[in-house]
C-alpha cells in the first residue's frame, strides 16, 4: 500500500468523519423492556418491566449530559443499552451517524474502542486475579491497539494519566484503595481513547474528600481528551458540577432536560423541583438556617405496571384529572429546555389550567375536544428544534 | 458513680442529676487486636448529648464514627475488643456492665437505626413479628397487643395500610419502606436516645427527605436524644443541633453546627467543606479535595493524623504537626468551639484563604470581610 498518503493515515482514527456540530450520539425512542418469566416449568412472559420507555437524548462531541433520578428510573439501563452491554427492545441508538441498536457482537467490536464505561462499584468492576498492568492491558490487546512489546509503556502512561504510580503495574486491585480502584476503571476506560464515556455513578461509592478527586481527575481528562461524557449519577450536586446539560429521569422516561441553568434555577417539572428540594444543602442550612422541603408522598410505583397518562402522578401535589388521561409530552418550551407536565411552570406560579390542552386537543379534563386539532409536532425527537411552545402566550415562537 | 445510680440500668426512672446530659462519653478508647496488630479504632473520645437535642458525627469510612456509638450500646463482642473510658447512658456506666443489664438498655432506652435496611431485618420473619419482638421483651403484654403496637407505630412512620403490611415480609417492602420499618422497630419502646447510623446513606434524595423530617417530627414528639452519624455534611447542616468531626479515630473538631459550618478552625474540616460541591454554588468552580487517602489505624501518623494530607504544616512553627499530637481545645472563638490543631491564627487562614475558594458569594466584595450573616454566627448558640 505505497499509495497511501500521510493525509490518509491521519484521517483513519477519525472513524466515519462525522462534521464537527453533529452529534455523536443521538438517541431516539430507545425501549427496554424486561421480561418478567413465571415460576413453574413453562416459564411463560407473564409482564414486562418497562425500565426505558421512549427515551430520547443527544450528545455532541466533548460534551457531558447528567442523567440524574431515582434509583429504578431506568438510568443505568440506558447508559448499559448505549454500551450494548442490553438490547435494545427498540428504538435507535445513532453513533456518529450509524445506528448500532441491532448491531451484533462482531459489527459492534470496532465500535466498542469508541464507547466505553466507567462503573459504579470499583470493588466488584475489577477481577480480584488479575494485576493493575493486566486489567489495564487488556483492552489493548483486545483491539490490538498497540504492538504487544509497546502494551506495557502504554499501561503505564495510562496509569500516570490518572494519578497512580506506574511502578504499580505489577499489584493486584486489592492493594489499592476506593479511590485508588476508581483510577485504575478509568485508566482502563481510558486506554481506548474512546470518543464516549458513559459514567454510571463514577463517585458514589467513594468517601466525600476522595470524590473530588475522582470527579476533578475526570473534568481533566474530558478536557485534554475531548470526551463526551454520559453521566448518571442521583447526586444532584455533583451532576450540576460536571454537566453543562442536565436530564431528569422518572420511572423509565426523561420529564425535563435542558442547560444547567435551567435545570438547576428554574425547573419547570414537579419532580425537578421536588429532587432539587429534597437535596440538602451546606451553606443554605449554615447561614440562613433550613428551607422549605418540597414533601412527596410514597415511593416510586412499580415500572412493572405504571400509572397511566404522567407517571409521576401518583406523587404530584398538583395532579388532575388530565394527568390520569393524557401522557403529557416532552414538549419544548425553551431554546435548551423540555419538559413533559401538563402543567409545567416555576413552582410556585404553576398555572391552573392545563397547557397541554391544546397541544393535545383536549379539554381540561383531558377528554377529546372535537374542535381542536391536536398539533401534529410533538414528535420525541432527540436535541433542540429552532421553534418551542411559548408557556406565556401558548403558541409556538420562532427563535 | 455511685451504686445507687448504676442499679437502674433500664433508665426509665428519672436520673440523679436532671441537668445531667442523657448520654455522656468520656474518654472512650476501643481498640481491636488483629493477626496485623492492635487496631486503635477510637482514641479518647468524650462527647456528650442532651435531651431533645442532635448530635452529628462527620467523618470518612474508618474514622471511628460507628464504632464509637456501637459501644454505647455495647455491640462489640468483649472477647474480640479492648474498651476503655466511660459511658454514661442517663448515669448507668455502660463499659464493664454485665450482658443481661444490658440487654434492659437496648431497644428500650436507647436504640439504634442501621444504614442497610436489608440486611438489618430478618428475611424470615415478618414486619410485625420483627417490631413487636422489642416490644414483648420490654413490656409484659400478649401477642395481640404488641401487633396493635406494630400496626401503631407503622402507620407513625408512614407506611400505608398498616394493618396489612404488618405481616409482610422484608423482601415485599421498598427500600424506603424498610428503613422506616427499621425506624419503627428503633422506636417501638419510646427511645430517649436514638442512634441512627447512616439511616439514609442508602436511599434516594427524596425518600432521605422523608426519613430526615420523620425522625425530626419523632424527636419532636418523644423530646429524645439522637446522634447522626453520616459522612454527608448536607444532612449535619439540616438536622444536627451540635457536630464533631471524627477523623482516624478521633473528634478534631466539636461545636455548635452552625458554628462548625460557618467558622471551621481544622483543616480537616476545610478540606471537607471545599471537596463537595454544592446545589447552589458557582458551577464551574474546581472542587478542592483533600489529597492522599485516610490514614491506616495500624499504624497511625505520628503527631496529628492528619498532617500528611494537610495543606497547612508549613504555617505552624517547628516540627509540631509531624511530632506532637494537638489537644483538642478551645479555638479562638470561645470555650464551646474546641479543635485539635496547632495552627496559631485558623480564623484568619479561613477568612483570607479558604472562605473565598470554596465560597467567594459569602464574602463580601467591596470590604473583603465576611457577608454579615455569616460574621453574626454565634459560636455558644445551639
Amino acid at each position: 500500500m505505497s499509495t497511501v498518503t500521510n493525509a490518509d493515515v491521519e484521517r483513519a482514527p477519525e472513524h466515519s468523519g462525522a462534521p464537527s456540530g453533529d452529534p455523536l450520539l443521538e438517541v431516539r425512542d430507545l425501549t427496554k423492556y424486561f421480561p418478567v418469566k413465571s415460576g413453574g416449568v413453562v416459564r411463560r412472559t407473564v409482564a414486562h418491566v418497562q425500565a426505558v420507555d421512549g427515551v430520547s437524548f443527544s450528545l455532541r462531541k466533548g460534551e457531558s449530559l447528567g442523567l440524574v433520578g431515582e434509583s429504578g428510573c431506568g438510568k443505568t439501563t440506558t447508559g448499559r443499552l448505549i454500551t450494548r452491554l442490553y438490547d435494545p427492545t427498540s428504538g435507535a441508538i445513532n453513533f456518529e451517524g450509524t445506528d448500532i441498536s441491532g448491531l451484533t457482537r462482531r459489527q459492534m467490536m470496532p465500535i466498542r474502542s469508541e464507547i466505553q464505561m466507567i462503573f459504579q462499584d470499583p470493588y466488584s468492576s475489577l477481577n480480584p486475579r488479575h494485576t493493575v498492568g493486566t486489567i489495564v492491558g487488556t483492552p489493548l490487546r483486545v483491539h490490538k491497539m498497540v504492538p504487544e512489546k509497546k502494551v506495557l509503556p502504554r499501561v503505564q502512561e495510562l496509569l500516570e494519566v490518572v494519578g497512580l504510580n506506574p511502578e504499580h503495574y505489577n499489584r493486584y486491585p486489592s492493594e489499592f484503595s476506593g479511590g485508588q480502584r476508581q483510577r485504575i476503571g478509568i485508566a482502563r476506560a481510558l486506554a481506548l481513547q474512546p470518543k464516549l464515556l458513559v459514567a454510571d455513578e463514577p463517585v458514589s461509592a467513594l468517601d466525600v474528600s476522595i470524590q473530588a478527586q475522582v470527579v476533578n481527575l475526570l473534568k481533566d481528562v474530558q478536557e485534554e481528551f475531548g470526551i463526551a461524557f454520559l453521566f448518571i449519577a442521583h447526586d444532584l450536586a455533583v451532576v450540576r458540577h460536571f454537566c453543562p446539560d442536565v436530564a431528569v429521569m422518572y420511572l423509565g422516561k426523561i420529564v425535563e432536560i435542558g442547560d444547567r441553568e435551567t435545570i438547576f434555577e428554574h425547573p419547570h417539572h414537579p419532580y425537578t423541583q421536588a429532587l432539587l428540594s429534597a437535596a440538602p444543602d451546606v451553606k443554605q442550612a449554615a447561614v440562613g438556617g433550613r428551607r422549605e422541603r418540597i414533601r412527596l408522598e410514597g415511593d416510586v410505583p412499580s415500572p412493572i405496571n405504571p400509572p397511566s397518562g404522567c407517571r409521576f402522578r401518583t406523587r404530584c401535589w398538583m395532579a388532575q384529572e388530565i394527568c390520569a388521561k393524557q401522557e403529557p409530552p416532552l414538549m419544548q418550551i425553551g431554546k435548551k429546555h423540555k419538559v413533559a407536565c401538563h402543567f409545567a411552570g416555576e413552582y410556585g406560579q404553576q398555572p391552573d389550567r392545563p397547557v397541554t390542552a391544546g397541544l393535545l386537543g383536549v379539554d381540561d379534563q383531558g377528554n377529546p375536544d372535537g374542535g381542536v386539532a391536536p398539533v401534529q409536532d410533538l414528535h420525541n425527537a432527540p436535541g433542540f428544534a429552532d421553534t418551542w411552545f411559548d408557556l406565556n402566550t401558548k403558541s409556538v415562537t420562532p427563535s | 458513680m455511685s451504686t445507687e445510680i448504676s442499679e437502674r440500668p433500664d433508665g426509665m426512672a428519672a436520673p440523679a442529676d436532671p441537668n445531667e446530659p442523657f448520654l455522656v462519653v468520656e474518654n472512650l478508647t476501643v481498640k481491636f487486636p488483629t493477626h496485623d496488630g492492635l487496631v486503635q479504632a477510637v482514641s479518647d473520645l468524650s462527647y456528650s448529648v442532651e435531651r431533645g437535642k442532635t448530635l452529628g458525627i462527620v467523618g470518612e469510612s474508618g474514622s471511628g464514627k460507628s464504632v464509637s456509638s456501637m459501644a454505647v450500646l455495647g455491640l462489640h463482642d468483649p472477647k474480640h475488643t479492648r474498651l476503655s473510658g466511660s459511658i454514661h447512658v442517663d448515669g448507668f456506666e455502660v463499659i464493664g456492665a454485665a450482658e443481661d443489664r444490658m440487654r434492659k438498655i437496648r431497644g428500650n432506652s436507647v436504640a439504634m437505626i442501621f444504614q442497610d435496611a436489608l440486611t438489618a431485618l430478618h428475611p424470615f420473619y415478618s414486619i410485625g413479628d420483627q417490631i413487636s419482638e422489642g416490644y414483648r421483651i420490654h413490656h409484659k403484654v400478649s401477642k395481640g397487643e404488641a401487633k396493635k403496637r406494630a400496626i401503631e407505630m407503622l402507620d407513625r412512620v408512614g407506611i400505608p395500610q398498616p394493618n396489612r403490611r404488618v405481616d409482610d415480609y422484608p423482601h415485599q417492602f421498598s427500600g424506603g419502606m424498610r428503613q422506616r420499618a427499621m425506624i419503627a422497630m428503633a422506636l417501638v419502646n419510646d427511645p430517649q436516645l436514638l442512634i441512627a447510623d447512616e439511616p439514609t446513606t442508602a436511599l434516594d434524595v427524596t425518600v432521605q427527605a422523608q426519613i430526615l423530617d420523620l425522625l425530626q417530627d419523632l424527636q419532636r414528639e418523644f423530646n429524645s436524644a439522637v446522634i447522626i452519624i453520616t459522612h454527608d455534611l448536607g444532612v449535619v447542616a439540616e438536622m444536627a443541633d451540635q457536630t464533631m468531626v471524627m477523623y482516624a479515630g478521633r473528634a478534631v473538631e466539636y461545636g455548635a453546627t452552625r458554628e462548625i459550618l460557618t467558622h471551621p478552625e481544622m483543616p480537616y474540616s476545610w478540606g471537607l467543606l471545599a471537596s463537595i460541591p454544592e446545589v447552589g454554588g458557582d458551577a464551574n468552580a474546581r472542587l478542592i479535595p483533600i489529597p492522599g487517602t485516610p490514614p491506616s489505624l495500624l499504624n497511625p501518623p505520628t503527631g496529628c493524623a492528619f498532617h500528611p494530607r494537610c495543606p497547612h504544616v508549613d504555617k505552624v512553627p517547628g516540627d509540631l504537626c509531624r511530632t506532637t499530637l494537638p489537644d483538642l481545645v478551645p479555638g479562638e472563638r470561645g470555650e464551646n468551639h474546641v479543635k485539635r490543631c496547632h495552627l496559631p491564627n485558623p480564623g484568619e487562614i479561613y477568612k483570607e484563604e479558604i472562605l473565598p475558594e470554596i465560597a467567594p458569594d459569602l464574602i463580601d466584595p467591596s470590604t473583603g470581610e465576611m457577608i454579615p450573616e455569616l460574621a453574626a454566627v454565634d459560636p455558644n448558640d445551639i
